[in-house]
């Protein structure tokens, strides 16, 4: 596998991330998904995806999915990010765990989830139908379903849109995926639910953002071993680039990057894995595992880019899948700014005693 | 040589918080009866003999070590926890805790068994203190430049020379010192160097004090005038000491005390921000603290490895080079936040005097127990890249 990685979570060692990485290794493998000219890859990626029951992996059995655990639902994240995966597998994944709060079968097909940016609002009208609009919703345009949280007058309720019933205008992201506007003009949902105690807007939010963490230290560990490798074949002033100083501080850097962002992932990811409810604790580690790996995505495509020079600039490479990826990440479910904010107001409000105590209690 | 960086999410297991609540209970007993004042960290004497005696009858000190050397046969992680704790409260450790965190494990796996019976229990008992003796005046992140000599005599080995920077060597029992016994060789320059158990009481041994841009008096120059060291406080293999240094390093180099080190100045920007922050203050802090908890969970994880008998050299290497750009960089993040604060803050007091010692002791915080240019390159072999 051309981007086999040097970092690793337990992923090799679980036979669900075995599945997903081997899937990826033949049918998505970001060279020649890179060279492609049309999209026939995407299909035969995808039904493999399918029948594999990876992208209703969150999804309980009675409710037609797989029934895997969220730590096991993580670990395709990890290898979703590590190959760049373009298709909506997390956003499906997402929908899934979303609709199963609520005791709900998912379809078949593609979906997403809204609203996917914390300032957005979907309104449950008195006559169930759904109001309202969602910006920067990822494959919206590609999906076949939508899971959205919504607010009605008894609560947060959970819905089932068809992508056919709501009015879409496209947008894209910084890798070029679709990032659409999603608007809900007073649509019927094909079902909708009471929200269990807990699951919210702050929830989905929340899981969203552990989601795009996890990804995010997948696609740096490739960043990673792409440079270097890349620092390992180039030369320059008749010596391999791996052998200036100049260069080797910047790959420890990037390293450090790798690992502080696959640390406040995988810890987040763990905590959500194993919590009662989204309490202090883990919307302490959801939100610093958002901030962290964006942050990381920043500075770690900086120095991939400054390691690959010129040719890494270059559509024909693939780094930009995975830089652009990262980089467009950071905006999805919460920016690193708006979890500061929330992160920073939480921990004001317990007050400077309670600090330590709640690091510690992780 | 590729290396697998991990990062596992280590939890601490249980027995951890009732440890972690009983040393807090200790501490708070220590603060109320006047021992040290944890509002104050630059202040008061950090070397407190009578209080390392009352850490050490608690069982915390050599915590790891086996029974038979007066240790507890504890976790690492067990460990982990006392250390923050002591740490977060400002608590005054340096007579120890050298010690307890590498010259310990150093003797366990290198003296003698009679040196090991009559030392470790000591160390164990909060009685003694220890100091490295690496870096010299003309050899500082060159460890394998020193030159400071150990001559064959009978009986013993003659020391003459000097190192340098040695923090606590006015107070302290013993060094772990590296002697020149060989000349390197033309195929391994590192090659030639011993290590050695140092009584620092013994003739010959001269300790000149080197005062600190802080005020403060850590540092020593420590002269050797054909000191005598006995045969049997040899450690390990005669000119092999290179084959030795690099499991002690992981230690050294991942714990707590590696992020923590200024840590108090958020704490205090915390309690002057006030239950409602601005945006901006919020925003920032939220910053903080996200990278405080990434840095802790990076370190409880090495910890975790280090309990699994593993030698994770890239990832402790990691945990430094992170934690210490960072422990460095927060007295003037908080500088920034604390900039439009009422004066009249309660604590304003309290904040300015520890963001001015914070921001002295910044610069040091990089270069101690390994330089930044010297983690990375170690990061970079780890990689494969050398």
């Amino acid at each position: 596998m051309a981007q086999a990685s040097r970092t690793g979570t337990d992923v090799a060692g679980s036979i669900v991330g075995e599945t997903a990485a081997r899937i990826f290794a033949d049918l998505a493998d970001p060279q020649t998904v890179n060279r492609a000219t049309d999209g026939a890859w995407k299909s035969a990626l995808w039904q493999t995806l399918v029948d594999s029951g990876l992208t209703l992996a969150w999804v309980p059995e009675p409710h037609g999915g797989a029934g895997a655990s969220l730590a096991e639902g993580f670990e395709i994240l990890t290898v979703a990010g590590r190959f760049a995966a373009p298709v909506p597998l997390p956003e499906t994944l997402l929908a899934g765990w979303l609709l199963a709060q609520a005791d709900m079968s998912a379809p078949e097909g593609a979906m997403t989830v809204a609203p996917a940016r914390p300032a957005d609002r979907i309104a449950l009208d008195p006559d169930g139908s759904l109001s309202g609009r969602a910006r920067g919703v990822p494959f919206a345009s590609e999906a076949t379903h939508l899971a959205v949280v919504t607010q009605g007058k008894g609560g947060a309720a959970i819905a089932l849109v068809e992508r056919a019933a709501v009015r879409i205008e496209r947008g894209e992201s910084l890798a070029g995926e679709a990032s659409d506007t999603v608007m809900f003009d007073r649509i019927r949902p094909v079902r909708v639910a009471p929200a269990p105690a807990g699951i919210d807007q702050d929830a989905l939010m929340l899981m969203g953002a552990v989601v795009r963490s996890v990804e995010t230290a997948g696609a740096l560990e490739t960043m990673l071993a792409l440079s270097l490798r890349y620092a390992e074949e180039r030369v320059a002033f008749e010596r391999k680039i791996a052998k200036f100083q100049a260069v080797q501080h910047n790959l420890a850097r990037l390293a450090g990057e790798v690992a502080a962002a696959m640390t406040a992932a995988g810890s987040a990811a763990d905590a959500i894995a194993s919590a009662a409810a989204f309490d202090d604790a883990v919307f302490l580690e959801g939100a610093s595992a958002k901030i962290r790996s964006a942050e990381a995505a920043q500075e770690g495509a900086a120095i991939a880019h400054q390691v690959h020079g010129a040719i890494g600039f270059t559509r024909e490479h693939v780094l930009h899948r995975f830089t652009l990826r990262a980089l467009g990440w950071r905006d999805d479910f919460g920016n690193e700014s708006h979890w500061a904010v929330e992160l920073g107001k939480r921990v004001a409000a317990r007050g400077a005693d309670a600090f330590w105590p709640l690091l510690a209690s992780r | 040589m590729a290396t697998e960086l991990r990062f596992d999410p280590i939890r601490l297991p249980p027995e951890c918080e009732a440890l972690r609540q009983e040393v807090r209970a200790f501490l708070a007993q220590e603060i109320d009866a006047g021992t040290f004042d944890p509002d104050r960290p630059g202040h008061g004497d950090s070397h407190d003999r009578a209080f390392s005696r009352r850490i050490g009858a608690k069982g915390w000190i050599g915590m790891t070590w086996p029974r038979k050397y007066g240790g507890q046969e504890r976790s690492f992680l067990e460990r982990y926890v006392v250390t923050e704790e002591f740490r977060i409260a400002n608590a005054p450790v340096r007579l120890h805790f050298v010690a307890d965190r590498q010259s310990g494990p150093v003797l366990i796996k290198y003296a003698q068994e009679h040196v090991k019976q009559d030392v470790l229990p000591r160390i164990c008992r909060g009685e003694l203190c220890f100091v490295i003796g690496m870096s010299e005046p003309g050899s500082g992140s060159d460890l394998f430049a020193a030159k400071t000599k150990a001559t064959k005599v009978d009986g013993g080995w003659r020391i003459n020379g000097s190192k340098i920077w040695t923090s606590n060597a006015h107070v302290a029992d013993y060094m772990l010192g590296l002697f020149r016994t060989s000349p390197p060789t033309k195929e391994n320059r590192r090659h030639g160097l011993t290590q050695f158990l140092v009584d620092m009481k013994a003739p010959g041994i001269t300790v000149n004090p080197i005062i600190q841009m802080t005020g403060q008096h850590d540092f020593n120059e420590v002269v050797f005038d054909d000191a005598f060291i006995p045969d049997d406080h040899v450690l390990g293999e005669i000119d092999g000491a290179w084959k030795q240094a690099t499991s002690e390093l992981a230690y050294e180099r991942s714990g707590p005390e590696r992020f923590l080190e200024t840590f108090y100045v958020l704490i205090e920007l915390i309690r002057a921000l006030g239950e409602a922050p601005d945006t901006r203050s919020a925003e920032g802090l939220g910053r903080l603290v996200a990278q405080a908890h990434t840095l802790r969970r990076m370190s409880v994880s090495v910890a975790g490895m280090l309990q699994a008998g593993k030698e994770p050299v890239a990832e402790a290497s990691l945990v430094k080079d992170l934690g210490t750009a960072w422990e460095q960089k927060l007295p003037a993040r908080v500088r920034d936040l604390a900039a439009f604060l009422e004066p009249e803050a309660s604590n304003r007091a309290t904040l300015e005097e520890q963001l001015a010692f914070a921001t002295k002791v910044a610069a040091k915080l990089t270069i101690q127990g390994g330089t930044t240019e010297i983690l990375r390159g170690i990061i970079a072999r780890e990689l494969g890249l050398r």
